[in-house]
């Protein structure tokens, strides 16, 4: 019985490494292309480079007009910002919904479900021709300002599961003391709530980084372009002649996320795991 | 966070106080009403600001010719009878199913079989559960979509990967009839969150059923589709609800792929880069508002259909 096992197992880890080591090839050979000189980056399947040069990455770095030293700066502070936005509002709507009891909470709890499964597209143009009234465009503002009021109902209902799951004592216990609704949600629920607000730290982070049609959209002046647009310059381009530039580029702009995924990945997992999302 | 949050999302919240006298409490006024709407305000502010006005002054829109720069000048329903007599926009209407109905159960498949094979006890879990996620939190990006168009290309990492068994492969982004089929593969790529969902849903099986089919001596094939998936049912629903939703937004990997054009012949011209281009390329907002609305009554169907249906095969047994 135990050999048994231990062979099945050995068959999984076979079949599991086999599919992932696909998975990741496409990574890996991205990487390593980027360390290649141009002539040799089609012309085998090895990942790693015989000649090792970093000139893709000096010359892709100032090649579409700004230097991705601006792209990153834009990419980081819009992103950055957006994760105070989202953290700040999420959880304090999140501590109504999941504490309070208010007329028409049911109501509102719903709505804000409703607006989960709504297709962003919905409210891109009329948000738009509203940016563009209050002379937005070109400003991080459109990308921000949204998160700053909670809109991504997709965090609030991550934060109001787990405030479901703090113990309701603590809560009448510093009542008790005459805590107030605010004292409550600073000194009580928000210090417990830290592995949600990590969760959504990470998640928002990465996915405002990676964002692309928003940002589209909104920024069209060179100097407000973020990483995925100044990467997307050189596709625009499609010239042809410089790919290894554009590769090298890529690499840049993964590796601010892939660096919070390592760093992250146990308690992303997690949080993934229990609440399930995109 | 309960055993079932993953489905938790399609129930209407839980009171979790203990239940007082249902008679008094219809009567009891609600204790926070200040408090609750005070922390309430931002969002609500949002959701006026950004959702609800917005979809009515799309409707509005809709219904109008408007290019921004001078007012919407009203149409009544012309956007959408043009819609329907527009080529392009069919045409977008046909690669857009083509890929929702394909990439979706490609995904979810890839999704649960991967999920199956670790949930059994396998060590190194945590390193295979987390670079198996990790395509679908960067999948998104400019960057991956940059990658996947080169190793399609004409002589990309899949072609010498066939040369190697002397097969010939074809320009992949570049010929209509497979370019599709690229982003198809690289949405299926993408099937770590459903599967971590899933994973979640398979430790929280009953062992005993599957001691007792061990006994009457069951295959492994009659124990996943006798036991495992009717069990894992409100978890698919769930994925199948949350994927289709996604796959009709897709927007970043049509448009790299295809230099934000659709081609090659319009064969990647997803939805939502048609209402982009429509949009934000030609200015006719209008016309892109009655798309998002027709979309949004498309995914509201969709998701009515997937409810309606969740009744016959989603297990809710317990």
């Amino acid at each position: 019985m135990q050999t048994k096992k231990k062979q099945v197992h050995w068959r999984a880890h076979a079949v599991l490494i086999v599919v992932l080591v696909a998975m990741i090839y496409p990574m890996v050979w991205l990487v390593g292309a980027s360390f290649k000189p141009e002539n040799q980056i089609f012309s085998t399947m090895n990942p790693l480079p015989l000649a090792f040069t970093i000139s893709n990455y000096i010359t892709g770095w100032t090649a579409t007009g700004n230097s991705f030293t601006l792209y990153l700066a834009n990419s980081l502070t819009v992103s950055l910002c957006t994760v105070v936005a989202n953290v700040a509002a999420c959880s304090v709507a999140a501590y109504a919904f999941a504490r309070l009891d208010f007329a028409f909470r049911r109501f509102w709890f719903a709505l804000m479900l409703g607006t989960m499964m709504l297709p962003f597209q919905a409210t891109l143009i009329p948000q738009y021709t509203i940016f563009y009234q209050l002379n937005w465009i070109n400003t991080f503002l459109p990308l921000v300002v949204p998160y700053l009021l909670a809109t991504d109902a997709f965090f609030i209902f991550l934060m109001v599961q787990f405030i479901r799951g703090i113990p309701r004592e603590l809560d009448e216990a510093a009542e008790l003391d005459g805590a107030g609704h605010v004292r409550v949600f600073f000194s009580v629920i928000l210090p417990l709530l830290r592995p949600a607000l990590l969760t959504t730290t990470i998640l928002t982070f990465i996915w405002t980084f990676n964002d692309f049609l928003r940002q589209l959209v909104y920024l069209s002046d060179h100097s407000r372009y973020t990483a995925p647009l100044g990467l997307n310059a050189f596709v625009d381009r499609a010239s042809g002649s410089s790919y290894g530039g554009m590769l090298a580029m890529s690499v840049v702009t993964l590796v601010p996320t892939v660096a919070v995924f390592i760093v992250s990945q146990r308690r992303l997992v997690e949080g993934v795991a229990t609440t399930g999302i995109k | 966070m309960s055993e079932n949050s993953g489905t938790a999302v399609l129930d209407p919240p839980v009171d979790d106080r203990p239940a007082a006298a249902p008679v008094r409490r219809k009567r009891k006024r609600h204790k926070h009403n200040l408090a609750g709407y005070a922390f309430l305000t931002p969002w609500l502010i949002g959701l006026f600001a950004f959702t609800l006005i917005p979809m009515v002054y799309s409707l509005y829109l809709s219904l109008t010719k408007f290019n921004l720069l001078t007012a919407p000048q009203w149409i009544g329903i012309e956007n959408y009878t043009r819609l329907f007599s527009d080529p392009r926009y069919l045409q977008s209407i046909k690669v857009t199913l083509l890929y929702v109905v394909t990439s979706v159960p490609l995904k979810l498949a890839a999704a649960l079989l991967v999920a199956v094979a670790l949930n059994r006890g396998l060590k190194a879990l945590g390193f295979y559960r987390a670079t198996f996620y990790l395509p679908s939190l960067l999948g998104a990006s400019v960057a991956v979509s940059v990658m996947w168009r080169q190793i399609f290309s004409r002589d990309g990492l899949v072609n010498q990967f066939l040369g190697l068994f002397g097969v010939q492969g074809a320009d992949w982004i570049g010929d209509p009839r497979f370019a599709l089929w690229t982003l198809v593969l690289l949405s299926g790529w993408q099937f770590g969150t459903p599967m971590l969902i899933f994973l979640a849903g398979l430790k929280q099986l009953p062992q005993d059923l599957y001691e007792a089919a061990a006994i009457d001596g069951a295959g492994r094939f009659t124990v996943f589709f006798k036991i495992t998936l009717p069990l894992l049912s409100p978890m698919v629903f769930f994925n199948l609800v949350l994927e289709t939703i996604n796959a009709f937004q897709t927007f970043t990997p049509a448009y790299v792929i295809s230099n934000g054009l659709g081609g090659p012949i319009d064969s990647t011209l997803l939805y939502t880069l048609y209402l982009y281009l429509k949009g934000f390329g030609s200015m006719q907002m209008g016309y892109a508002s009655a798309m998002a609305w027709v979309l949004f009554a498309v995914i509201g169907l969709f998701t009515a259909i997937y409810f309606w249906s969740a009744r016959k095969w989603v297990n809710y047994a317990d």
